[in-house]
């Protein structure tokens, strides 16, 4: 089986449909995972190319040369020189679009001069007769020296072909499309005289890799063994102009030949709606009529499934206490696994939800006029467009917003972007706002405005303005090697390809569950067993314990009411209860006590246990908000203050707006990150900005009240 | 001669020269050269980035490094 397993590269510029190619091939057989120790996703798939043979085919990132400016571009040339490496391909495949064709051919020319088999692949070639382009294929076969298929993804014209040449590789010839020493020939006399078994290409690959690219989170490459080059940085930088103009001419010399554009037929609807969309005034408005939208699916349609799953889950629980004798193991399974394993599945809708409608302004080309209009407003905080996605879509939930900002190239911001996300208000913190703004903030107007809904709206501009104000200030301290420069090319408009995004959609849920889900789950595992467990006579003997206090009370208990004491009395003695009381001094200056510590300690599982946590420490039913609600506004201080008055409330409010409460975030920046230190640097700087205005604004308003 | 960025919008020009540490070998590996056409196709609403056309695609760039592209119209 292995003896007739083709390994195949795609390799080709972004924008010209490559995963389309690729998902052509592969259907659902393909895996998504991370290049080891670095971030960049790795795409690979089995194909059958016939009966016998199958093809392993990956996936590289899209890359507009071999000179790279970027760790996605080093990947493509690290797979490509190192024939040692396990995914170095014995055929690649080219991909180039009719429209770029010339400017696609630039990568196609270094690819070739590798000496590795390569095929030219020209995708969407049904927009060729729209376009008013005419290729001849048998003459740019000649120029080129290599098998050109045309191939359209949507008409599905052209896969077979790429099949059978894959089978045929052996007839492919490695003869180079330049020669590279002409761009400095002394030099080049010099470079063979020392390492003579290199080829000239090869060598000038590996000597330039770092001109324009700091290697951030990796190695160098391979090992250059001492390659001191006699020319500095700015001038090997002229050299790679010089062999960009040479790569030119050739270009130019064999399309002349073979490639005709009616310039006439050019401009078509999309033309005219491109300009709609990025006109001053209308396009920022349907920006926001789109955002709104996604919004407004992610916010509410999600609630429908997710409400579906809680349920679901609370039932299958629910069967299992049932159904398995009362203990350690039912409790584990059902409060401990079952739960945890809902907490993760609770996700997908929105996860889903937002991936299918990020895919869709990628595929149409959307998502960089947005990047285009937007760079300006969010440059003076270190932020290029890029980051506004994700930025907006942490109003909805974090994760899937940290999962968005893979569309961002550059490492810096990518990065910055991933650390102030969860500054912006997701959706689980509503509840927490809703019950503390209904207590604290008097229900009256202001200016003709409801206070309490203004209070609301201000807690979301809050987000939004720390997000990007921390993004300022990691700009300045983080000390990461950033090429200062910014293009993004404008693919022209175009039908998404729903194969297309039903792959991404199912991908991208797929690597959450796999990934982060494992955990989330662990974790809540973890808090669930300290909530649930606790060592001493008062846990042991909760039941007891309530049982005779109740009856010495001589009052009229219902068994619910009873119950409920017992939770509460178990909460109090479990290990979460211990660590509340632990931090109770620390909470104290926020004007808090040790019962809203635990639901701080346990909120880290999911903001919206807040108010769950509440209900079982105040001994109410969790449905009943009404009655939550009551129970917090009795409650008092020592000093006969309401518990819940102006000063803590905001100070409440504040903690939740800026705390990293959220583990599943945590889980899914250290999966993003790669590693464990950001998503701690995170979370301990999130906790100490949020420690520090609550417990200021506390003390500040206080003496007021 | 004038700096890419004072083109007008749908103005045609070829470029003449650059600031050789000031555009970077991605720009002129899309087509940036000294002697190819440019088109200026569209400015963003706050004025930069501004969108050129080359070699048939279109690419966005900012203002900072449209100043430092000089070209000739015709």
């Amino acid at each position: 089986m292995s003896s007739n397993s083709l390994k195949v590269a795609l390799v080709g510029n972004p924008n010209t449909g490559k995963t389309s190619v690729f998902n052509a091939l592969t259907g659902l057989r393909q895996k998504v995972g991370n290049y080891p120790g670095i971030t960049v996703e790795k795409k690979t798939g089995r194909c059958s190319l016939n009966e016998s043979t199958t093809a392993d085919i990956i996936d590289l990132p899209g890359t507009y040369s071999l000179n790279t400016t970027s760790l996605d571009e080093s990947v493509v040339v690290e797979i490509l020189l190192n024939k040692k490496n396990t995914d170095h391909p014995e055929v690649i495949v080219v991909v180039a679009e009719v429209e770029n064709l010339k400017r696609n051919l630039l990568l196609f020319t270094q690819i070739k001069d590798l000496k590795i088999p390569t095929l030219l692949v020209i995708n969407m070639a049904d927009r060729m007769a729209k376009k008013g382009i005419e290729i001849d294929v048998e003459t740019l076969e000649k120029e080129l020296n290599t098998k050109v298929i045309l191939i359209s993804t949507r008409s599905e014209l052209g896969i077979d072909e790429l099949k059978t040449q894959l089978v045929n590789h052996q007839e492919l010839n490695t003869d180079t499309c330049t020669d590279i020493t002409a761009i400095d020939q002394v030099y080049f006399e010099q470079l063979k005289s020392i390492f003579s078994s290199f080829d000239p290409y090869k060598l000038w690959l590996l000597i330039t890799q770092d001109v324009n690219f700091m290697p951030i989170e990796k190695n160098p490459p391979l090992q250059k063994e001492d390659l001191t080059s006699t020319k500095t940085k700015a001038e090997l930088k002229k050299l790679q102009h010089k062999e960009t103009v040479l790569r030119y001419k050739f270009i130019n010399a064999a399309i002349s030949k073979a490639y005709i554009k009616n310039r006439l037929k050019a401009d078509g609807w999309e033309g005219h709606l491109d300009r709609v969309l990025t006109n001053k005034f209308l396009g920022f408005i349907i920006f926001g009529a789109i955002l709104l939208t996604i919004f407004q699916v992610i916010f509410d349609f999600s609630s429908i499934p997710m409400d579906a799953i809680d349920e679901l889950f609370a039932g299958l629980a629910q069967v299992v206490q049932n159904s398995l004798p009362a203990g350690v193991f039912a409790d584990l399974l059902s409060d401990g696994l079952i739960a945890g394993i809902g907490g993760v599945v609770i996700f997908i809708p929105q996860i889903a939800f937002l991936s299918f409608f990020i895919a869709l302004l990628e595929e149409s080309g959307y998502m960089s006029r947005v990047v285009f209009m937007v760079d300006r407003l969010m440059r003076p905080f270190g932020l290029s467009g890029k980051s506004i996605v994700p930025l907006m879509t942490g109003t909805a939930c974090a994760i899937p917003a940290v999962m968005a900002t893979r569309n961002i190239e550059n490492w810096k911001d990518r990065l910055i972007t991933i650390l102030v996300v969860p500054f912006t208000t997701c959706s689980a913190r509503l509840p927490v706002y809703l019950i503390i703004i209904s207590l604290v903030i008097p229900n009256e107007r202001f200016l003709g405005l409801g206070l309490q809904p203004l209070v609301l709206t201000l807690l979301y501009f809050l987000g939004f303005a720390m997000a990007l104000l921390a993004a300022a200030v990691l700009n300045g301290v983080l000390k990461i090697p950033k090429t200062d420069f910014f293009m993004v090319e404008m693919p022209p408009l175009r039908r998404p390809q729903f194969k297309n995004v039903g792959i991404t959609v199912y991908e991208k849920t797929k690597s959450f569950l796999t990934e982060a889900g494992r955990l989330i789950l662990a974790l809540s595992v973890i808090i669930w067993f300290l909530g649930s467990n606790g060592i001493g006579k008062d846990f042991k003997n909760a039941e007891q314990i309530v049982t005779s206090k109740v009856e010495a009370s001589k009052m009229n208990w219902t068994k619910e009411a009873v119950e409920q004491e017992i939770s509460n009395y178990k909460l109090e003695h479990s290990f979460i209860g211990y660590m509340g009381k632990a931090i109770e001094p620390m909470v104290k200056p926020m004007g808090l006590d040790w019962k809203i510590g635990i639901a701080l300690i346990t909120s880290f599982a999911a903001r919206e246990v807040f108010v769950g946590t509440l209900a079982t420490i105040y001994s109410v039913d969790e449905e009943d908000q009404q009655t939550i609600r009551e129970k917090m506004d009795s409650e008092r201080t020592s000093s006969g203050l309401k518990r819940f008055n102006l000063a803590s409330g905001i100070a409440i409010l504040l903690f939740y707006a800026f705390a990293m409460q959220c583990m599943s975030t945590l889980a899914i920046v250290k999966k993003e990150t790669n590693s464990w230190k950001w998503p701690m640097l995170q979370f301990g700087a999130m906790t100490l900005i949020a420690y520090i205005c609550a417990v200021g604004s506390y003390q500040l308003i206080i003496p007021y009240i | 001669m004038k700096k890419l960025s004072q083109l007008k919008v749908g103005e045609r020009a070829t470029i003449a020269s650059f600031e050789e540490d000031a555009v970077p070998v991605k720009l002129l590996e899309l087509g940036c050269l000294p002697g190819n056409q440019i088109v200026l196709h569209s400015i963003a609403p706050l004025k930069d980035p501004i969108c050129v056309e080359l070699e048939g695609s279109q690419i966005a760039i900012r203002r900072e490094t449209a100043v430092r592209i000089f070209v000739e119209t015709v």
